[in-house]
This record gives structure tokens, sequence and C-alpha cells, in this order.
């Protein structure tokens, strides 16, 4: 269905090649998976199915790629656009319309379908999607999980033969990943779909691929073959691989159903071993009591608040807030104290960036307190503020203004009144390799994302606040990012991380905070919680239970 | 159901309880799922081209019974009619919405308020006309965001109000009045400037045209608004000309454009609070200023992607005489309409100016229709243009039909005189004219919220 033929792409401008000797072929009706570090060309592959490669981003194509039977050197995406849809990383920039139904049926209009036969397809698309209460809805007002169904949904509707989706579940909690996914699955099973597909979060989709197409490095000719086999000798591997390769499993288990299936000698090995632990405590670290959520009572509401405690870098009593007409939190009550790590989970649109933003004073609260550092967020003057808490946003690129890195880190100096080569230091220790003179939009995303922390590391805030770090974060990436953190909170930061990855969250916090629509459902040690819940559960929890074991880094220290 | 689960692929009831939408294979039309792919084989290959019209994957996906469909010459023949489509007719989706008024018919409708606004200064009738508009938006807007517009749009007018009266305060008004309220220190000004006063006295008259006047205005300015709350322009957008449908899509593109650049710029300066600096005043804007329009570059470029990708331009082939005859009706036909234009502008052109106009303008619109061709385009659901259309724009139209009557007929009751300085009064037949304007409150089906 898809050919790619000897493949080179080199960009105008590019020292070299972004990928060469891709050579490989997806049949009818396959899921393949294309795998690799971050900065390999994964988007370029993709973007080669489509036409978009080179037609629209410029720069030579070598070789030849047929979808369908149709050249895309003699095809414009146009001319494609009835064989192959394309959904890209940020849903929000592929809508054209402003509603559900209209999105849905655009495609359509563009190929010039008739109307009768658009009408039902879009019916079809809304209960195949489950988006039928949703049909008139303004997109704006769409979650994120919803607007990654509706971009699904508006290139499904002109029946495309093969499907192209690059990252698709990487903005998205883990309940509505699994929605996505679910969707995908039925297509490729129930109609036939070809699907390619980008992911860096392997340990969502892998067990979802027929086939694997693994870039190891840039420039690198890329390995064909059964997930198993690329799993074998990949760089990128997500945990339930780690443990299998740790515990020589073979063949080796993509799934945790097959993990568990082998897992019984292992089990059998850490119950023995002395960190075993049957009641979960933290990695390391003050541990802060059990807490969780009482119900609201009028009692409770009238409690003075207690005398300010030092160990608490940052309280938070009776916070409710309203934005518009919706009320995004309500009624939270929170302590962070020093050298604790917490992840703040739950899904999209839970209230966890409000959380972090109100704590950062970017947003006042309706009623109650948020005391950082003694001090009142929304109304300290931000030079102040940032020495006593720091926020990496969601995108770091918003704290990003200069040309250079060089410049970036003068002003961060200037910014927190730090001495002079201070924010140059944490840059070089972050990212040795970065030279001064390097453009902050050139770097890549794990850079990016390091930039900012270091940016924000300038002022030594000891209250470190990052939303979604690791989007679009490789696994090297993501272990990097994991070390720095946790040396950070070696040295008595206080960090809080909102994050939708598990196994980010099991690596690093020793507390979990759960919010569900607004409020705080659940709140105490990570092991504690994270066991009990099947979508917040790391799978190597999942592997090993009922043992209580997080991350394959503390399987490896047991086994020693 | 789960991904991954191995039994059957769909599973209706686990989806949607105690409903068998026809997206699943349960039921008949399993067999459509167990030939999938047999009428591949025989399907008509694709054009070369790439052109639109080869055969669909509908073909793939379809099968005798088969939920996809059968492939789509047979479907276009048969008006939708496979046994999908009879399922659903028999069987009405309890979502399914009934589509809105033709946003053409709420555009109509509120720029004949506006059209009526203009024809009397009476404030008790603007006041109406508010009124009336008003109540029409409150009952039947969306909760669509660009449905919010509405406020912004009565700010505005409320703006132009303040700074109508508050000129005729400063500057003075020609309105000779007795009814003095304040006297301003006048700032003498040189003799080349006479006819201008700065300061001085001013009057209850003055101030009260200067009321009447901006009012007018403002009513004019609310009706767009509720013509934008009730309809937003990129609907109007549908009904446009297949020949014109991609400029004007360039050009909601562009339109929305700025509320997206003004969300990035809150971002932004929210974001500098994070870095220690001021996120207020005017250095604040222009730091992020640069920034924005890199983002904003990047937003363009990644939704011109995906609009090529989903076809966006396709053409279709036309043979070249009819090509070569939409250009000479288009070029003919705008000609004329400025040939047209100029002879009823001058005085000698009257006889032919009114005909070689009108043969401009059918030229223009025959080469628009031609020009059509060239773009495969088609309407999805388009708005029809039913009796509630017809009823809204009539309402609308005799609004400011009877208002310019009433403004010939009996131009005080609509002017009402400031000198001397009476009570307006409410003249009835204008002011029943007026309530006519809110009979789409009453017969048009409200939006579902």
């Amino acid at each position: 269905m898809i050919r790619f033929e000897d493949v080179s792409v080199t960009y105008e401008g590019a020292a070299g090649p972004t990928v060469t000797g891709v050579d490989f072929e997806v049949p009818e009706g396959e899921l393949v998976l294309l795998a690799g570090p971050s900065g390999v060309g994964k988007s370029t592959v993709l973007g080669a199915v489509s036409g978009l490669v080179p037609h629209f981003t410029g720069g030579t194509l070598r070789g030849r790629v047929t979808v369908a039977g149709r050249d895309t050197r003699t095809h414009q995406p146009r001319e494609l656009a009835d064989v192959v849809g394309t959904v890209g990383q940020d849903p929000l920039a592929h809508f054209v319309t402003d509603t559900v139904e209209d999105e849905l049926a655009y495609g359509m209009e563009s190929l010039g379908l008739a109307p009768a036969v658009m009408r039902r397809r879009v019916e079809e698309t809304l209960d195949l999607l489950g988006l039928a209460a949703l049909r008139g809805r303004p997109i704006a007002t769409l979650s994120g999980g919803q607007r990654q169904r509706v971009a699904i949904g508006s290139v499904l509707t002109p029946h495309p033969q093969v499907l192209v989706l690059d990252e698709p579940t990487s903005a998205l909690d883990p309940a509505a990943a699994e929605e996505v996914l679910a969707v995908l699955q039925r297509l490729v099973h129930d109609l036939g779909t070809t699907i390619l597909m980008a992911e860096h979060r392997l340990e969502r989709v892998i067990q979802y691929a027929d086939r694997m197409v693994l870039l190891p490095s840039p420039g690198a000719t890329p390995l064909t073959g059964t997930p198993s086999e690329i799993m074998a000798v990949s760089p990128v591997y997500p945990p339930v691989i780690a443990l299998g390769r740790l515990a020589d499993w073979t063949p080796l288990p993509l799934t945790i159903r097959d993990a568990r299936r082998q897992a019984a000698p292992l089990r059998a090995r850490l119950a023995d071993s002395p960190s075993r632990r049957d009641s979960p405590t933290p990695a390391s670290g003050p541990i802060p009591a059990p807490q969780q959520h009482r119900f609201r009572s009028r009692f409770r509401r009238t409690t003075p608040t207690p005398a300010p405690d030092h160990q608490h870098l940052a309280r938070i009593h009776a916070l409710s807030l309203r934005r518009d007409t919706t009320q995004a939190l309500r009624h939270i009550d929170l302590t962070i104290s020093k050298g604790e790590t917490i992840a703040l989970m739950g899904r999209n649109g839970a209230g966890k960036s409000t959380l972090l933003n109100t704590l950062v004073g970017l947003l006042a609260p309706t009623t109650g307190t948020v005391t950082v550092g003694g001090l009142t967020p929304h109304r300290t003057p931000p030079p102040t503020l940032i020495r006593q808490v720091g926020l990496v946003p969601q995108d770091p690129r918003d704290l990003l203004y200069a040309d250079t890195v060089a410049a970036e880190c003068a002003a961060a100096d200037k910014d927190a009144g730090a001495t002079e080569g201070t924010c140059r230091a944490l840059v070089s220790e972050l990212l040795p390799d970065i030279t001064d003179d390097t453009h902050p939009r050139d770097l890549s995303e794990g850079q990016r994302l390091a930039l900012a922390l270091a940016v924000v590391l300038t002022a030594r805030p000891p209250l470190l606040l990052l939303d979604e770090p690791t989007r679009g974060l490789d696994y090297a990436a993501k272990a990097r990012l994991v070390s720095v953190l946790r040396s950070l909170a070696a040295e008595g930061h206080a960090i809080v991380l909102a994050t939708h990855d598990v196994e980010l969250a099991a690596e690093l916090a020793h507390r979990v905070v759960l919010l569900a629509e607004g409020e705080v459902i659940a709140d105490g040690p990570m092991a504690e919680i994270v066991v009990s819940s099947p979508s917040f559960a790391p799978q190597v929890t999942k592997i090993l239970a009922p043992q209580h074991w997080l991350t394959v880094s503390e399987v490896r220290e047991a086994l020693r | 159901m789960r991904p991954g689960d191995p039994g059957p692929s769909c599973d209706c009831d686990a989806m949607r309880p105690g409903e068998q939408g026809p997206s699943c294979d349960c039921g008949p039309a399993v067999a459509g799922r167990a030939v999938p792919r047999a009428p591949r084989e025989s399907r008509s290959p694709h054009d070369e081209n790439g052109t639109v019209h080869s055969c669909g994957q509908s073909c793939r996906w379809g099968g005798t019974g088969g939920r996809w469909g059968s492939p789509r010459a047979s479907e276009v023949e048969r008006g939708g009619g496979t046994p999908l489509a009879r399922v659903s007719e028999n069987r009405p989706r309890p979502a399914a919405a009934p589509r809105t008024l033709h946003p053409g018919a709420w555009w109509l409708w509120a720029i004949s308020l506006g059209v009526a606004a203009t024809r009397t200064t009476n404030p008790l009738l603007l006041a109406l006309l508010l009124a009336a508009s008003g109540y029409v938006v409150a009952t039947h807007r969306s909760s669509a965001p660009w449905a919010r517009s509405y406020t912004a749009f009565v700010r505005l007018a409320l703006a132009v109000v303040l700074i109508r009266v508050l000129f005729a305060v400063a500057l003075g008004s020609p309105i000779p009045g007795t009814h003095t309220l304040l006297t301003l220190p006048e700032v003498p000004l040189p003799h080349w400037a006479q006819g201008i006063r700065l300061g001085g006295r001013v009057t209850a008259e003055a101030v009260l045209f200067a009321a009447y006047d901006g009012l007018k205005l403002a009513t004019l300015l609310v009706c767009v608004g509720a013509a934008n709350a009730l309809a937003s322009p990129s609907r109007l957008l549908k009904s446009l000309p297949g020949a014109l449908y991609e400029t004007g899509v360039a050009v909601v593109v562009a339109l929305t454009f700025a509320p997206h650049l003004i969300a990035d710029v809150r971002r932004l300066r929210a974001a500098r609070r994070l870095r220690g600096r001021p996120d207020r005043g005017l250095r604040g804007l222009l730091q992020v200023g640069l920034p924005v329009l890199e983002g904003a570059l990047e937003r363009s470029v990644a939704l011109a992607a995906a609009m090529e990708a989903r076809g966006y331009g396709r053409t279709a082939e036309v043979p070249a005489p009819v090509r070569r005859t939409t250009t000479a009706l288009t070029l003919g036909g705008l000609l004329g309409v400025c040939a047209g234009t100029y002879g009823l502008l001058t005085a000698e052109g009257g006889t032919y100016g009114l005909p070689v106009l009108l043969a401009g303008v059918l030229a223009a619109l025959a080469g628009l229709r031609l020009g059509g061709r060239r773009s495969p385009r088609t309407r999805y659901r388009p708005d029809p243009w039913g009796a509630h259309a017809w009823l809204v724009t009539g309402s609308g139209a005799a609004v400011a039909a009877l208002l310019t009557l009433a403004s010939v007929r009996d131009p005080e009751a609509l002017h009402p005189g400031v000198v001397p300085l009476v009570a307006p009064a409410l003249p009835l037949w204008p002011a029943v004219a007026v309530l006519l304007a809110l009979l789409p409150a009453f017969v048009v089906p409200r939006e579902p919220s």
C-alpha cells in the first residue's frame, strides 16, 4: 500500500540528508509503528507518504514513494487527499472550520463527493468515533481527546486507504489515549485501513503494531521487522521491554499479559529480595502522611489556617477558582514540603494546569488562600516571586524570547539578579553540547525544555513546577530529565509535575495528587495510589502485581 | 471496549448501550465485513491524473449489504438509498440536530434593522429597535465562542454615544440652545480657525441632539453585532459561489488569525511573569511581538499543510473553450460594470448607463458560475433557504420599509426636535412597525444548546 524505494530526503540548507536509505513496504491493512529517538526524521518519513515532503516543505527527495500505486513525485498532496489521511502532532492546527460536523465534512467537500454520500459518511463517522453527542459543538470547546478524535474523523470521512498519524496520543491522558487507540484498532481490524504511525510513548501503542520501522539514529538506515525483533535491538523501548531485557525473557514480551506469563520466576526472586516492599514506601525523601481527601464539611471550612510551618514551601487552603462559567478548581487543600516531588495527575481538563498557574500567580483564586514561601503569588511582584517559585509551562517556547541561547541566558541572569554566567553554567550542565549562537527555536523539544528549565532555575526557586514536561520527549531525553530533577530534589527543591506520563511519575514522584473535575480525589504516596488504579499504574506495577514495584530501576536494584 | 480485546472487534452494546448504530457491524451486516476486500479487485483503476471522480474508496469498504456502502456511482444514482441510509431513515436518530436558519437571513434581517435605525433619531424608537434585536439575540444566539462578540459590539456602541456627547460638550454644537447646563472656559482661537469653538456654553439642547445622533450610530453597530452573534461570518461562506469559495476560505482563515494572535499575546505576556518581568505595559507587549509573530507564522504553515493534505485547491479539468469563455465573461462583465457606473454618474450617459451596468453584472455572474466548474467542490448540508428564512428576512425588510415610509410621511415624529426642548413622543405606527423585528424570536426554532 505504501512503498518506499531507497528514499533519502535532504532539506534546503541542511548539511546532510535527514533520512537515507528508507526502503520498506507497508502492506494493506497493517498498523506499522515508526519509532526512534527524537530528531531522527520520523516526521519527514510520515510527511513523504502524504506528499507534503517535499512538495510543501521544500528540499530534495531521492528515490520513490508510492501510495496505492500513485507516485508522490507526480502527485501533489491534494491529489493524494483521497487515498491518504494525515493527522499532525497538533490537532488544533489541522482544523479549518468551526464545528465538529463541518470539520468532518470538509475533506469530502474538497474531493467533491455527492451530498447524500457526505451526509451518510458523517453520520457513520460520528458513530464510529463516538462523537455523535458533540456534532454541533464548536471545536474550540472540545477537550484534547475529543479534538484528537475529531481530527482522526475528519480524515476518515473521505475513506482513505492509508492513515498517517504523528504522535496521536502524546498530549492525551491515559484514558483518552486508549479511546483513540481503540478507534485505530477498529479501523485496522474492521475496515482494513493501513496505518503508519509515529509515537514516542511506545508503552501505549506497541501491542497494537503489526510491524515496526525503527530509525535508530539520524541518517541511519531504518530497520524493519516485527515489534519483538525490533525491540531486541532498539535504543528506545518501553518499561515492559526493559524489564524483559533485565530478566532475559525470550521471546521479549510486548504486552503486560505476555510479560505476566513469564514473570512468575522473577516475582519469586523478588519476593526474597531484602528490599522487597509489602507496604509501599517512596523511594527517598520525606514521607508525607497519607491524606485522603476528606469530605468537605462546614466544620472543615471554618477551621482556622494553622500557623505557617517552615517545612512547608507552599500551602493551598480551601482554594476554589472560577473561569468564565466553569468551576475550574473546587475547595483544594494542599501543602508542599521541602525536597518533595509531587505528581499531579488526572484527565485532560481536570484542573492541573490551573492549579500550577495559581501557584505562580498567573491566576487569582476566587476564594481560599494560596501562599508560597509566605507570599501571596498573585499580589507579589514577579521579580520577587521568581525567587520562590518557578514554572516551566507546557510549551517551553513561551518562556524564550531571545534569538540566541547566549542572549537568553544573559536576560535570565538579569531578570533573576543572579551573577553573570549562572544561567549559562546551568545550561552547560543540562545540555553539554549547545553552542552560544544556537537559536532557541532550532533546538529539539528536549533541548528546549532543558533551556527553559535552566532559565527558571537561574533564580534558584525552592519550588519548581513543571507542566506536562515529557510531551514530545523520547526515552533518552526523559531519562536525562529524570536524573536532573532527582538531583534537584536531593538539593532540597520541591518539585510539582503535572503529567499524563505514569512512567515518569513512577520514576520521580514521592507523592501523587489525583485531580478530577477540579477536586482532589486522592493524595498520598505514589505506590499506594497508582497500584490500585488501572489507568495510572505503571507497566512494572501491573506486571509484578501483587508485589509493589514501580520502576525497572527499583527491580534492578533489588536483584543486585 | 478495550483496544486489544481479541474477541469480536465490534461490541455494540459495550459502546453504546441500547443503541445499535449503523457504524457497528452487528447483525445482518456482518456479511459485509466477511468479504471486505472482495470488490477491490473489480475496482476501476485510479485515474492517473488524480482527478476526483476516480472510483472512491467506498469500493473497498463495500460488499453486499456492507455498512460502508456500495460503490459511489450507484450511491449517487440512488440518492444514498443504500441499506444503511434506509436504516437511518426508518429510525431517526435522537442526536440529529435540526439545522439552523440560513445565515444570510439573519444578516439581511440585521442589516434591515440597521437601515431602519438610520431613518430616525427618536430615542424611544431606537431603544425599541435595540430591545427587539437584543431580545432575538438573547433567545437565538448559540453558545459558540463567536456569539460572545455581541457584548463587544454593545460596548463599542456605548463608547460611540459617549464620544459623540463628549465632542458636543468640548467642541460646542451649532444647535442654538437656551438651557445652559454649564459653561466651560473657552479657549480663544486665532481668527483663521473661525467656526471652531473650544469650550464655552454647554446647552441641554446640544447635548441631547448629540445623544440622539450617537444613539442612531450605536443602534446600527448593535445590529451588526446581532448578525455576528446569530450567524458567524464563516457560515455565510458556505453560500458563496464555487468560484469564490477558495478565496473565501482564505479570508475566513485570515479573520480567525486575529483572535488566535490575541490569545497568543495574552499567553506570552502572562509567561513574562514567569521570567520575573512585569506582565503589563507597552514594553512587555513589544517584547512578545516577535515570538507571537513567529508562532502565528508556524501555525499558519501547519494549517496550510493540513489543508493541502485534505484536498484544498483540487481543480477539475475544464476544456479550454470553457476556460476562455469564463475569462472573457468575467473581464467583459467587470468592464461593463465600470462603464455602466461611469455612465450613470455622468450627466450625458443617462441613456446607456443602466443597460450597460446590468449587462456587465449579468456577464460577470455568468463568468463566476462558469468559473465554478473548475472547482470540484460539493456542499455538505447547505443551509436551505426556507419559509423561516423568508419570514426573518421579510420581518427585517418590513421594519426598514415602514420606517422609511414613516420618515417621509411624518418626519417630525421620527426626528423629535430639540429646540424647543420637548420630551420625545412615541409615534404609534412606527413603534408597531419596529415590533415586527421581534417576529424571528417567535417563529424560528431555537438551536439546541
